[in-house]
């Protein structure tokens, strides 16, 4: 526990609007490791990534980069820092090939050598990429569209990959493949993760650590074992039903944490 | 015959014209969404700084032109950085009236720094061709030749140059170009700054056949006209309805005296009727 800070998020808000979206979230990544976000739909994970890369501006807190305060910073800026998006859905550049996409990701790059050897890499990790390299990038299937979404990203060899529910329509085949490949990717590159999921059974497969968001706030934190032994979660998001024959009260009594 | 390629020949330069304005519609629109009404007007200024630095310092024509598309590129990257990118997120309507209100302003500035009198430009290619009989002004075909040279330089530049796929793929999709690290502010400014260029550069060889006129902004409209024809999205879209535009122009204006100010818009509507997308129209929509 003892690594430094990648990134840290302290006590953020953002709103959309006049909607308060984010109430007051404080989070850390430190260097080389991977933190799940998990929660239901609408608990605010997807604006605590755009918050955290530029695309959204807190009204309240501060997001710090590899020590250097990035609030408020534009986007493009944020990236050329070292910080990889990629972001739900994919957006990818449709009408681009799929080498364009790639060579886009490097765009703040500009040593020739290490850039195909970044796209050596990247194929290396997403073989399936390797004989659509002149397909536009729309024309690609939705396992092969996430995988040029983060192969995209690997291109500017991020120190810090935030991810936007990489599982998002993906069959469970995908999943998992993709999410071995975040693993070694973490491993082998020591790239930190920001993982935004809601499916926790896999996310918590390759997180040391993660929290739980509710309506906007952090409900319930800690590392894997925390998270996997907690009666709420495996209820909730990994789908196991604890046993007794009171099991519908008790679903009843842990809807809400707070 | 000869009056027959003689009309041709000179619609097609014409039409040149058109699509080397609508080429600026188009880049604008496809990078930014923005329609920028005011691109008439970009060609009048543009000329009328080409005139100061050949006629009024007495400068080299293309000295003078290069000079003039530095400026206007300095002009154009400004306008956005300063005024039209505060305006982003706003509706379409506003955007349209501000470029409309942009054009407004060039127009009477324009006229009140060089007049409305109409001025007149040398030409560095004097003389007449002649091509089976039909005589055409060498200037008529200078334009030709510098559209093919233009098309082929941009052609080139998406295709090849680093920032050209940039702007491409800063069109297709914003976020995604922001997270990729690419300076999407930076790369619109520039789109502008490339279409106030062109247009200069058709304001410019222009300029020695029809005289320069604050007036000479309302080829912007037909311009818009070629750009619709040509479907709004593709450098050849542009080019192709500019010169369709231009010579039926120049037939019309042979055989049809009357129509010949309202034929480009008839054809826009004929092809909107027939093609809703305009004659290179893309099938794939770009999702919202």
């Amino acid at each position: 526990m003892s690594r430094e800070a990648v990134l840290s998020i302290k006590s953020i808000e953002t709103f959309y609007g006049p909607v308060m979206a984010v109430r007051g979230v404080s989070l850390e990544v430190r260097a080389g490791e991977i933190v799940a976000i998990l929660g239901g739909n609408g608990a605010g994970k997807t604006t605590i990534l755009k918050t955290v890369s530029g695309a959204l501006e807190p009204r309240k807190g501060s997001v710090t980069f590899e020590g250097r305060d990035i609030t408020g910073r534009y986007p493009d800026s944020i990236a050329r820092a070292g910080m990889g998006h990629v972001p739900e859905g994919r957006e990818l550049f449709p009408l681009l090939s799929v080498r364009e996409n790639l060579e886009m990701g490097a765009f703040s790059r500009r040593d020739r050598g290490e850039i195909s050897a970044s796209m050596d890499l990247v194929y290396s990790y997403f073989p399936d990429l390797k004989p659509k390299t002149k397909v536009q990038a729309a024309y690609l299937s939705g396992g092969q569209q996430q995988m040029l979404a983060i192969g995209r990203s690997l291109m500017m060899k991020p120190r810090l990959m935030l991810l936007d529910e990489p599982s998002l329509g993906l069959s469970p085949l995908l999943v998992s493949e993709i999410f071995d490949i975040l693993d070694r990717l973490n491993k082998e590159q020591g790239t930190a993760i920001l993982l935004v999921e809601q499916n926790a059974h896999m996310a918590l497969k390759v997180a040391s650590c993660g929290c739980v968001m509710e309506a906007g706030r952090v409900v319930f934190e800690g590392d894997r074992e925390k998270l996997l032994g907690s009666a709420d979660i495996r209820e909730f998001y990994l789908g196991r039903k604890s046993e007794g024959a009171r099991g519908k009260r008790r679903w009843k009594q842990r809807k809400t944490w707070r | 015959m000869t009056d027959f390629l003689q009309l041709l020949i000179v619609g097609i330069s014409q039409g040149c014209i058109y699509g080397l304005i609508a080429l600026g519609f188009v880049l604008i629109y496809k990078a930014t969404e923005m329609v920028n009404f005011a691109q008439g007007e970009m060609m009048v200024v543009g000329s009328f700084i080409a005139w100061t630095f050949v006629v009024g310092m007495g400068f080299n024509f293309w000295v003078g032109l290069s000079a003039a598309m530095v400026v206007m590129a300095v002009f154009g990257f400004l306008l956005d950085a300063a005024v039209v990118r505060r305006i982003i997120g706003q509706p379409q309507f506003s955007v349209v009236i501000l470029t409309i209100g942009i054009g407004i302003i060039l127009r009477a500035g324009s006229g009140m720094v060089w007049g409305n009198q109409p001025l007149t430009m040398p030409t560095p290619f004097p003389g007449n061709s002649e091509f089976f009989g039909a005589v055409v002004g060498n200037e008529r075909l200078a334009i030709i030749g510098t559209t093919v040279l233009l098309i082929g330089g941009l052609v080139l530049f998406f295709r090849c140059s680093r920032w050209g796929v940039a702007l491409m793929a800063s069109s297709q999709n914003q976020l995604a170009a922001l997270y990729s690290g690419i300076p999407v502010r930076f790369v619109f400014s520039a789109v502008w700054a490339g279409a106030a260029v062109i247009s200069t550069i058709a304001g410019t060889m222009l300029a020695p056949i029809t005289l320069i006129e604050p007036l000479n902004s309302f080829l912007g409209i037909k311009a818009f006209a070629a750009a619709v024809i040509g479907g709004f999205h593709s450098i050849t879209g542009a080019i192709a309805g500019g010169v369709l535009i231009g010579v039926v122009e120049a037939f019309a204006g042979a055989y049809l005296p009357g129509a010949r100010e309202t034929i480009g818009y008839i054809i826009m509507f004929a092809v909107l009727i027939a093609w809703p997308g305009g004659l290179f129209g893309r099938a794939h929509r770009k999702k919202v």
